[in-house]
């Protein structure tokens, strides 16, 4: 009876600490194993092509120049699927060009995570 | 006096990748022979008066001569270039004649998209930041003269005809700012709304620019004084990315990338207005895209036919000055970001855009072929000529160098460590109209 009442405890317990992580987490609309299916060995030349390449219009701190600033502010409320698709597709009648056939929609959609947590 | 650099001084900087402490050391150094410097004056001074007194001025002069410059040797800037190393917010002064690095300047702000202008002493470098910093620099004793930030965003600037105004074009907020070239103070304000592009300096003191969202062209004339006289030439096409002033200061082109062609404006006759360039060119081709905004101030030069790149078109377009007639176009590697002219204009050199960025391909003029394709390495960004052309510099950002190339034989002449080079800006550009 006691070990009974100890487990459904314990059980209660982990099922409170599920919630709390999960709603820690930015809201994502892209599955969280995505990120991890990313390599660090990729994950590290993304961050170059943000930072160098992106970074010839959005500038290397996002602060802009010919294309939008691209700091966790500038995104806000700018759901995941339009970025994701903008990165992807570009922006027809702006500069933006279509990434796609270079960065796959994981790795656009990773990058989109990383713009919003506002990498250095 | 202080027009010694000291070289031991700066390469031993140079040794040391860009470090808080190394910036440190390597002021501090230059302080101490910057206080110097007055004492090594008035010695100088004192030395001819007393040789002109006694009569032995042969020997005593000789004898002030080595006193001033025993430890730095006087020196011309006219072989002298600067380097901008963009994510390190730092420029390299360099020596293309011993194809050498005197010094590192660093604290200069982000310079992920930023370029140069020099004063007509070719002594001072005037940088314009992405972060709206406009930065002056002595290459000579490798400091920072002032720096001030002029606006939040700006994208490129220009020097006046008579040297003493500078000119920054900036996108946030949209317009051009005009400064005191002695003492960066402002002059002028022209606001625009919108993101300015291509400023370029013209004969009779005046800037001409590029609006990007509006499609228009201004011409701001200082010739009467500080308050400028603006010409403005609507609708001369979507969306200008980049403009140029030709090297006899005759005209205006302006790149589109909202519709097909260019864009000329003659400036010996403005009252014609602006005239469209090739409308036709590219109609009805699909688009490729592009992954790096091409430049159009390679082509400077007063060369005909001129070079310009195609805009989401594999190709570099050749044009008769003055009937804009297209001549030729030359198909190559991808889609082109540089197409600069070797000074003799028997040359056209063009990098590209990512991810074909580790490819350079050499063009004919007389020919219209391309008649080279090479590798230097990963992220060619820039290129640029010694002021004769015998050899020129590519910037290599991804390879963390620059390198040294023959153009005659195309033998790889030397190499220079740089973190993440791109602009590259030698110092003949200061009596260039254009540039």
């Amino acid at each position: 009876m006691t070990t009974s009442i100890a487990a459904r405890r314990l059980s209660l317990l982990f099922a409170a600490a599920s919630v709390l992580i999960a709603s820690s987490a930015p809201a994502l609309s892209v599955e969280p194993s995505i990120e991890v299916s990313i390599a660090p060995g990729r994950q590290a030349q993304l961050k170059y092509l943000l930072a160098q390449d992106c970074g010839s219009c959005h500038g290397m701190t996002r602060k802009g120049g010919l294309g939008p600033a691209l700091l966790p502010d500038n995104l806000a409320g700018k759901p995941d699927q339009l970025l994701v698709a903008t990165i992807l597709d570009g922006r027809t009648g702006t500069a933006m060009p279509p990434w796609r056939g270079q960065l796959t929609e994981a790795e656009a959609a990773w990058l989109v995570q990383q713009l919003r947590r506002g990498v250095e | 006096m202080s027009m010694c650099l000291n070289r031991q001084d700066a390469k031993q900087d140079f040794l040391e990748p860009p470090r808080r402490q190394d910036a440190k050391f390597f002021l501090l150094k230059n302080d101490f022979l910057g206080a110097l410097a007055p004492w090594r004056f008035v010695l100088v001074c004192l030395g001819v008066l007393a040789v002109f007194r006694s009569g032995r001025f042969h020997v005593v002069f000789l004898a002030a001569l080595l006193t001033a410059c025993a430890a730095t040797p006087l020196r011309g800037t006219g072989d002298l270039g600067v380097v901008i190393e963009r994510a390190s917010g730092s420029v390299l002064i360099v020596d293309t004649t011993h194809m050498s690095t005197l010094a590192r300047v660093q604290g200069l702000g982000d310079l992920s998209h930023a370029s140069l202008v020099y004063s007509r002493d070719e002594r001072y470098a005037y940088v314009f930041g992405r972060d709206g910093g406009l930065t002056k620099i002595d290459i000579l004793t490798a400091r920072i003269v002032k720096r001030i930030v002029q606006s939040g965003n700006s994208i490129g600037g220009a020097i006046s005809q008579d040297g003493k105004l500078i000119a920054v074009s900036n996108y946030e907020p949209g317009g051009v700012k005009v400064f005191d070239a002695e003492t960066l103070e402002q002059v002028a304000d022209i606001p625009t709304g919108v993101k300015v592009v291509g400023l370029a300096d013209a004969p009779g003191q005046r800037f001409v620019f590029s609006l990007f969202e509006s499609g228009a062209i201004w011409i701001a004339d200082f010739s009467a004084g500080r308050t400028p006289e603006l010409t403005k030439f609507d609708h001369i096409g979507r969306e200008p990315y980049d403009g140029l002033v030709f090297g006899d200061g005759r005209y205006y082109l302006a790149g589109l990338f909202g519709e097909n062609g260019l864009t000329e404006l003659d400036l010996w006759h403005p009252e014609a207005g602006a005239r469209r360039v090739l409308p036709e060119y590219g109609k009805g081709e699909q688009k490729l895209p592009v992954f790096k905004m091409p430049h159009l101030q390679g082509w400077s030069l007063a060369g005909d036919p001129i070079f310009v790149p195609a805009v989401g078109l594999h190709e570099v377009l050749a044009i008769e000055r003055g009937t804009w007639k297209q001549i030729a176009r030359i198909p190559v590697h991808s889609q082109p970001v540089f197409v600069i002219g070797r000074p003799d204009a028997r040359q056209v050199w063009v990098n590209f855009a990512h991810p074909d960025n580790d490819t350079v391909q050499v063009i004919d003029v007389d020919t219209l072929k391309v008649v080279d394709t090479f590798k230097p390495g990963k992220a060619v960004l820039h290129l640029e000529f010694t002021p004769r052309g015998e050899a020129v510099w590519i910037s290599l950002r991804d390879e963390d160098r620059i390198d040294i190339y023959d153009t005659a034989t195309l033998k790889r002449l030397g190499t220079l460590p740089a973190e993440k080079p791109s602009g590259i800006f030698f110092t003949h550009r200061a009596h260039r109209i254009g540039l």
